[in-house]
């Protein structure tokens, strides 16, 4: 059955205007369809869209403190199993909820092995709070908790956490990062995602224009130039094979990192100094150099 | 007044369509059905989503295109009631066929 057509995500939520994490959620429901649990963690997603009494979620979803999504999607799932249902059980978490407080809990999962798709909108920074620098705040963002100023002309000092290979190393059945804006892409591996039997983590880039201080209009552009400049690569990893690891998209001719930075607001002082961009260029084309040869048509 | 329900639990589901988030919005999208070529890329962006996604055969064929053979595509329709004018669709609309007006009330 095909549920494309359908929306599982009601319109009428809280969510600010030009968020990319509706995007990612609506197409995530369209493609698991109707016989799906969703399991939340505390953040934007959640306060903004089931402020009580109303839920923009037409399929059965449970409320989850910050840290514990991914132990209740796998309670979830167990019980489905002992009853003998075979359903769509998916975790939906902020980069908060996933990287830092509710890792632990994602790590027992995954380990454990429950047949759930952990789906990670990545923001980069506590988005819900007020802007805090999160575990995957990457090196040089502005956030209210790593200002910029004379004493630290950076922003935040250090590199993002590097999460999919960290839940590839469980050898998680299938993990992989994806950018809406790639969206062949993106759908691909969603679809791929729901079709694997074990544990699975997506990794999806998700546009806060607040916390990114950019026009809500500019969201899907700016996810787009992420992976076009290189920042935000492409890939996917099977059962902890790092050796047979796929970039599946490659932008023809990579934009320099500085197109990508310029548009947001929380880069700002870092477009000012070449030698900053110079750094986050470098650090890309190490990337590149380094897992490049993984790509593959 | 509602009442409290056990365990918080909202029994309808979607029932935020109650919320009209369209009062959000200060710029109003406007899709030009002259120009547009029914990609549904503005659909498949939408965020809130409140672009509709049209089969109605009548509507198909009674709605302008920019080639006749289009018509047989579905018809892409804004709910305004919803949109918070955050103009995802008017930037990625690949022939500009989406304008983006300030709104007056």
């Amino acid at each position: 059955m095909n549920y494309e057509n359908e929306e599982f995500f009601a319109p009428g939520h809280g969510m600010c205007a030009g968020c990319g994490a509706p995007i990612i959620v609506k197409w995530i429901l369209k493609l698991a369809g109707p016989n799906t649990i969703v399991t939340n963690a505390t953040g934007c997603l959640e306060v903004a869209t089931t402020a009580y009494p109303r839920t923009s979620w037409r399929v059965p979803w449970l409320h989850i403190a910050f840290e514990n999504a991914a132990a209740a999607a796998a309670g979830v799932e167990a019980a489905t199993k002992a009853k003998g249902e075979k359903l769509n059980i998916i975790a939906f978490g902020g980069d908060g909820g996933t990287v830092d407080i509710g890792f632990q809990a994602l790590s027992g999962m995954v380990e454990r092995g429950h047949n759930v798709l952990y789906v990670l909108y990545d923001n980069e920074a506590y988005m819900n709070t007020g802007i805090q620098r999160s575990g995957a705040t990457p090196w040089g963002a502005w956030t209210t908790t790593s200002k910029v100023g004379t004493v630290n002309p950076i922003g935040k000092i250090r590199p993002k956490k590097p999460i999919a290979k960290i839940i590839a190393a469980h050898d998680a059945a299938y993990v992989a990062t994806a950018n809406p804006a790639i969206f062949q892409d993106f759908k691909k591996k969603v679809q791929k995602a729901l079709d694997t039997e074990g544990a699975k983590f997506l990794h999806v880039i998700s546009s806060c224009t607040t916390g990114w201080r950019h026009d809500p209009s500019k969201t899907v552009e700016i996810m787009r130039l992420a992976t076009d400049t290189g920042i935000f690569p492409l890939y996917e990893i099977e059962n902890g094979d790092f050796e047979n690891m796929r970039i599946t998209y490659k932008p023809k001719k990579f934009k320099p990192v500085e197109e990508y930075l310029k548009t947001q607001g929380r880069f700002r002082h870092l477009v000012k100094n070449p030698e900053y961009v110079k750094k986050i260029q470098e650090d890309v084309d190490a990337w590149w150099a380094k897992y490049g040869k993984y790509y593959r048509h | 007044m509602e009442l409290i329900t056990r365990g918080a639990v909202i029994t309808e589901p979607g029932n935020t369509i109650e919320n009209k988030t369209g009062s959000w919005r200060v710029f109003k999208p406007i899709i030009n059905y002259e120009k547009c070529i029914r990609c549904m890329i503005c659909w498949q962006y939408c965020p809130e989503p409140c672009i509709l996604k049209i089969e109605d055969e009548e509507k198909k064929k009674n709605t302008p295109a920019p080639k006749e053979a289009m018509k047989r595509l579905p018809v892409v329709e804004i709910d305004y009631d919803y949109c918070k004018g955050c103009g995802i669709c008017y930037n990625e609309c690949p022939v500009k066929a989406i304008d983006f007006v300030m709104e007056e009330r």
